[in-house]
């Protein structure tokens, strides 16, 4: 038993960042050969993977071009019964949360998602993944299975340059009609554009109440900068979605970010960690936004925002 | 309509943290019910009333301490309660622990299982997943929109990547794990604080399943770079943010 498989995820014809990125992540810590899946009706997707070291495309050949998770799901089933991989890797997207997890469950594998670092021993697999919203981290081993898939975090390994086009082996699967894909429908827009703005403001749960958040966007209007926002003010109706940052918000990269009571899940970061210069503001000298931020200070955002209130007059 | 809403007591850590072996100690952390599970729970409830009839039935993995936040969920209208003993390793499996559930959910027959997207101490993100692969029922992950179902069937909007929705169609029955922002789960009466002590939570010790992972050690991250701390002076920080943005004008 050896050989990696990658399971590759794609929307609206093309191949996901994130997947190119697991891609060269199972080149670099994989076992024998490296064979990425492919579960579509359009089998020219297999034609964008050209990360150098990877032995063969599986491209699962089925009716929809979006195929729903069960269709998947039963595809690298199909695909790990048939090739009997020792490591499956696959992005930790959103879309592939319905499914690989639980062909592990089915297929009775090692499992571990949100991966940030990985390391192989002969038979011992080693994963490192965050708990506590990124304040530890923990290590984990999988006795006892001899297959193992890990859902890898984006962002934290580099995709591969273009190598040459990867030979492509073509399976035929019958579609799971459980699950379908209906339409993508893009994020609403009030007009308001965050991704273009030289300096953001940036307002997490810290801010308390709706109230506080005018107080915050006239501050920003007075000091002549945008005014964004982190997950959940947006989950609670307070302000509208496209001022949010993260990875189901935009990603942005200003000269200057400004976060105040903004914890740092790793989905926020994901999307503003790009920013040239970073400040944070957090009761929490702990909270993981200091990580990536060049300045800091664990004063209260309620009293900054009084001091900003006099400087601006 | 029945509807399974599992729900997870949450470990919260405050800016001090002690680790003790492979876990944070539990005396620096305080527990909650998990917000994406709050989110489920609201829709099962409201399923229910939309439906006119039904049961919602919460389900948890926890020691005897997590029947506070069963019974949270029991206000917030849940009819009654089955509490699976934890295991030690848990925190490391959630496709194991969703074995564990699936053997409860096969016994009840339930039309929805409802799972919050990802809980807010592990976050693997995958226990309603592997739930729906051991009991071989379809699963729409990170439902940030829901229709009524009809015909055996559910149309959910999927959240994506940038916040594109993929508007999906299911068949009954099904897993779907609830992302935040579906609905504003509602505060529990006094009143209804007071029905829920009187909820039946029934409590069973699921045999040993075999584990698909365990932790072997836990540290606190080793600070890459990391902010230059300003001390806590808000006006001092006030006029060090004015002074930046106009350098980056």
């Amino acid at each position: 038993m050896s050989g990696t498989l990658v399971i590759v995820d794609h929307r609206d014809g093309r191949i996901t960042d994130h997947s190119h990125e697991v891609l060269a992540a199972a080149v670099t810590h994989g076992s024998g050969d490296i064979d990425a899946i492919i579960v579509s009706s359009d089998t020219s997707l297999a034609s964008q993977i050209t990360t150098p070291g990877v032995a063969r495309v599986i491209a699962v050949k089925v009716s929809e071009t979006e195929p729903g998770s069960c269709t998947i799901r039963g595809a690298v089933h199909r695909v790990i019964e048939l090739r009997n991989p020792s490591l499956v890797f696959a992005p930790f997207s959103p879309n592939l949360m319905a499914s690989a997890p639980a062909i592990a469950a089915a297929n009775g594998l090692g499992f571990a998602s949100d991966v940030i670092a990985f390391a192989s021993d002969g038979d011992t697999i080693s994963a490192t993944r965050s708990y506590y919203g990124g304040k530890v981290e923990a290590d984990l081993e999988f006795p006892g299975r001899a297959c193992t898939l890990l859902m890898l975090r984006g962002g934290v390994w580099a995709a591969a340059g273009d190598g040459a086009p990867v030979q492509v082996e073509e399976i035929a699967f019958d579609d799971d009609p459980d699950v379908r894909h209906i339409e993508y429908r893009e994020a609403e827009s009030t007009g308001v554009d965050i991704t273009t703005a030289d300096v953001l403001l940036s307002v997490g749960r810290g801010v308390g109440d709706q109230d506080a958040i005018e107080r915050f966007e006239s501050i920003a209007e007075r000091l002549g900068v945008t005014l964004s926002v982190s997950r959940p003010l947006v989950d609670a109706g307070w302000i509208s979605s496209d001022r949010q940052v993260g990875q189901s918000g935009k990603t942005v990269a200003p000269k200057l970010y400004i976060a105040l009571g903004i914890s740092g899940a790793v989905q926020h970061l994901a999307g503003m960690k790009g920013s040239q210069q970073i400040i944070a503001v957090n009761t929490d000298g702990n909270a993981p936004i200091f990580s990536v931020a060049d300045l800091g200070s664990t004063c209260d955002m309620h009293d900054l925002a009084d001091e900003l209130e006099k400087l601006i007059g | 309509m029945k509807i399974i809403v599992c729900v997870k007591e949450v470990a919260v850590v405050g800016d001090e943290i002690e680790i003790d072996g492979i876990d944070i100690d539990r005396d620096y952390v305080d527990l909650a019910i998990n917000e994406w599970d709050a989110t489920a729970v609201e829709q099962a409830v409201a399923m229910r009333e939309a439906a006119g009839s039904g049961e919602v039935v919460v389900v948890t993995v926890g020691d005897e301490g997590a029947e506070d936040t069963m019974r949270r969920a029991l206000a917030m209208g849940g009819d009654r309660g089955i509490r699976l003993e934890a295991l030690e390793g848990d925190h490391a499996d959630p496709v194991g622990v969703a074995a564990r559930i699936a053997g409860v959910i096969r016994a009840e027959q339930a039309d929805f299982v409802l799972v919050g997207t990802q809980s807010a101490d592990a976050a693997h993100g995958a226990t309603g997943a592997a739930l729906a692969g051991h009991l071989g029922w379809p699963c729409a992950a990170v439902v940030r929109e829901m229709d009524a179902p009809t015909g055996g069937r559910a149309i959910v909007g999927r959240e994506l990547d940038g916040g594109v929705i993929a508007r999906t169609d299911i068949a009954l029955p099904a897993v779907l794990t609830i992302q935040t922002g579906l609905n504003q789960p509602r505060y529990a009466t006094l009143r209804q604080i007071k029905q829920a002590a009187d909820k039946e939570i029934r409590t069973e010790v699921a045999a040993e399943s075999s584990q698909h992972a365990r932790i072997t050690a836990m540290r606190v991250p080793v600070s890459v770079g990391g902010a230059t701390m300003l001390g806590d002076d808000p006006a001092a920080v006030a006029s060090r943010i004015a002074q930046l943005i106009e350098e980056a004008r």
